[in-house]
């Protein structure tokens, strides 16, 4: 009796926890599911049961395809682009030079940064007729490549990607820097005695034994790219047209601004699928450790 | 690693790097000081004459004295939450045994894990059905629970930590369990704790689309809400919409360089995770 009383007790330790997390993710998991199945405005008490029609209508919903679409281009931009940037940062701050805490700290000062305050800002940056972008295209003479970057369908959505790198390059920086000072020195002095190049250390030992500071960056790089949302509102707002329109910005826009919940939370499960099939190979990296 | 390659042109690529991170921060600093009819006239870098007028009139004319006083609020209220809550639970994960245990704390590490995109529609649904929807609660609790998971995650490998003798000895000594927790656990726990106060503060402090959801009520709005009512609909005043984006960026970036080492440690942690 006395160890049933004892392992309550315990429990009541944990009950705080599990409350919150049954109320606020439990069953807004659920209800994701439930929802997907009917036709809704979230606000009056007709739901329409519809079996799978919401999941029928995504494949054909051109917008939704374009948003995925455009969340694909963003995260390949990403896994290029910002993580080779961030790559290149991490093995250079970590060839033991000077002032290398000023600059882990200054690249990490973009990720703690609000996505809507980023966004504002690239957006007065990239302003058409007073931002800085332009102005400095004119002190250069290349006046030509002038553009109101985020309304012109050809370059909204590298300005998009280009503003959420800048953000994003800090956090994949301060990863691979932590896997790289996880290498053991002895095996670069070994290599040294070896007679082993700069160029070969990096190819036969760096490389090799951060395959999996890589692989979980990149699966971390995809599933942020993947869910954009925050820093895409105050620049773009999914315009022009649906130019920038991204997975997150859809889903929040079919339930608040067109009142489909059953067709939001439809796409969420979609959405949910894909991103649950990257963190699975994920989790289980982070297993074989 | 002895290189020889040139260390000049390191630093050169390095510093044209960190150029490029704190120009956008400096030109936002530089347009917030700006007269308007400057701001539309001379894209120099440097302002003519130091104004602060466009933050007395964020501050005054921009609601911004009441965003900032409601973000406060929901900080400090996040992170107690937050730190209270998921001490509990990890020194019970770690130290305590109750049926279920690894369950639990398994369903805990996937929910961490595993992304739920949209999360923020089934949530409004519930704040709704909760009657909490436009309420100071109903933000504070879901945004409680979503600081959780990897709270718990980092408190219970540092609880693990805490050798055993330092228990056994108190509980000789006459300590319950929860006197063992706040006596004890949590004292040694502070250097974890400031991690999870730190990361915690500022996703608070940066957080939106719940609050989008949740609030109507401009008098109850965090911050990030409240940046939208400087960008109207053909025209956007960015003298005021930079003084205010300056306002609120600058505590968090304060907070960050006085605590940067615990938030770089924090994240290396983690990827070994």
């Amino acid at each position: 009796m006395r160890k049933i009383g004892d392992q309550i007790g315990s429990f009541l330790f944990v009950l705080p926890a599990l409350a919150f997390f049954v109320t606020f993710s439990i069953y807004p998991l659920f209800k994701t599911f439930q929802l997907s199945f009917f036709q809704w405005d979230g606000m009056t008490k007709n739901m329409t049961f519809v079996g799978f029609q919401n999941y029928i209508n995504a494949f054909r919903d051109f917008i939704w395809l374009k948003s995925l679409k455009n969340g694909v281009y963003l995260a390949i931009l990403a896994l290029i682009i910002m993580n080779s940037i961030a790559f290149i940062l991490a093995v250079l701050v970590n060839l033991r030079i000077r002032c290398s805490k000023f600059y882990r700290v200054v690249f990490y000062i973009p990720p703690i940064l609000s996505g809507i305050v980023v966004g504002f800002i690239w957006k007065w940056i990239y302003d058409p007729n007073y931002g800085i972008l332009n102005g400095i295209l004119d002190i250069l003479h290349l006046s030509q490549f002038k553009r109101a970057w985020l309304s012109d369908i050809h370059t909204a959505l590298i300005s998009v990607s280009i503003a959420s790198m800048w953000q994003g390059v800090g956090g994949s920086f301060i990863l691979f820097l932590a896997g790289l000072q996880g290498i053991p020195e002895e095996l670069y002095e070994a290599s040294i005695v070896d007679g082993a190049s700069f160029w070969q250390q990096f190819f036969y030992i760096t490389i090799p034994l951060m395959s999996r500071t890589l692989m979980i960056v990149s699966i971390l790089t995809i599933l942020g790219a993947m869910q954009l949302l925050t820093i895409v509102i105050p620049l773009t707002n999914g315009g022009p047209g649906f130019e920038t329109e991204v997975p997150a910005l859809r889903i929040y826009k079919e339930a608040f601004s067109n009142y489909r919940f059953g067709y939001a939370t439809a796409l969420s499960v979609l959405l949910g699928i894909m991103l649950f099939i990257i963190s699975i190979i994920q989790i289980k990296l982070r297993r074989t450790d | 690693m002895k290189v020889k390659l040139n260390r000049i042109f390191i630093h050169l690529f390095l510093i044209s790097y960190a150029i490029t991170c704190l120009f956008p921060l400096v030109w936002m600093i530089s347009t917030s000081l700006k007269t308007t009819s400057e701001v539309y006239l001379n894209r120099n870098l440097i302002p003519k004459s130091l104004n602060f007028e466009n933050y007395i009139k964020a501050w005054t004319e921009g609601n911004f004295s009441i965003y900032f006083t409601n973000s406060i609020i929901y900080t400090i209220s996040i992170v107690v939450g937050i730190v209270i809550v998921s001490t509990l639970a990890a020194y019970a994960f770690a130290k305590l045994n109750f049926p279920f245990k690894n369950i639990i704390y398994y369903a805990f590490l996937m929910m961490m894990l595993i992304p739920i995109p949209g999360a923020f529609v089934p949530l409004y649904v519930l704040l709704v059905k909760l009657g909490i929807q436009n309420t100071r609660i109903g933000y504070i609790l879901p945004m409680i629970n979503s600081g959780l998971s990897v709270s718990i995650f980092i408190l219970k490998e540092f609880f693990e930590q805490i050798p055993k003798e330092l228990e056994e000895s108190a509980v000789i000594d006459g300590c319950n369990k929860f006197q063992l927790y706040y006596k004890i656990m949590f004292p040694l726990a502070l250097p974890a704790i400031s991690t999870i106060v730190i990361f915690n503060a500022l996703s608070a402090w940066n957080e939106y689309i719940l609050a989008a959801v949740n609030f109507t009520d401009p008098n109850k709005m965090p911050v990030q809400q409240g940046l939208f009512i400087f960008q109207g609909q053909y025209f956007t005043r960015y003298e005021l919409l930079m003084a205010a984006t300056t306002i609120i960026t600058l505590p968090i970036i304060i907070l960050y360089l006085s605590m940067q080492r615990y938030i770089v440690k924090s994240i290396s942690g983690a990827v070994k995770g």
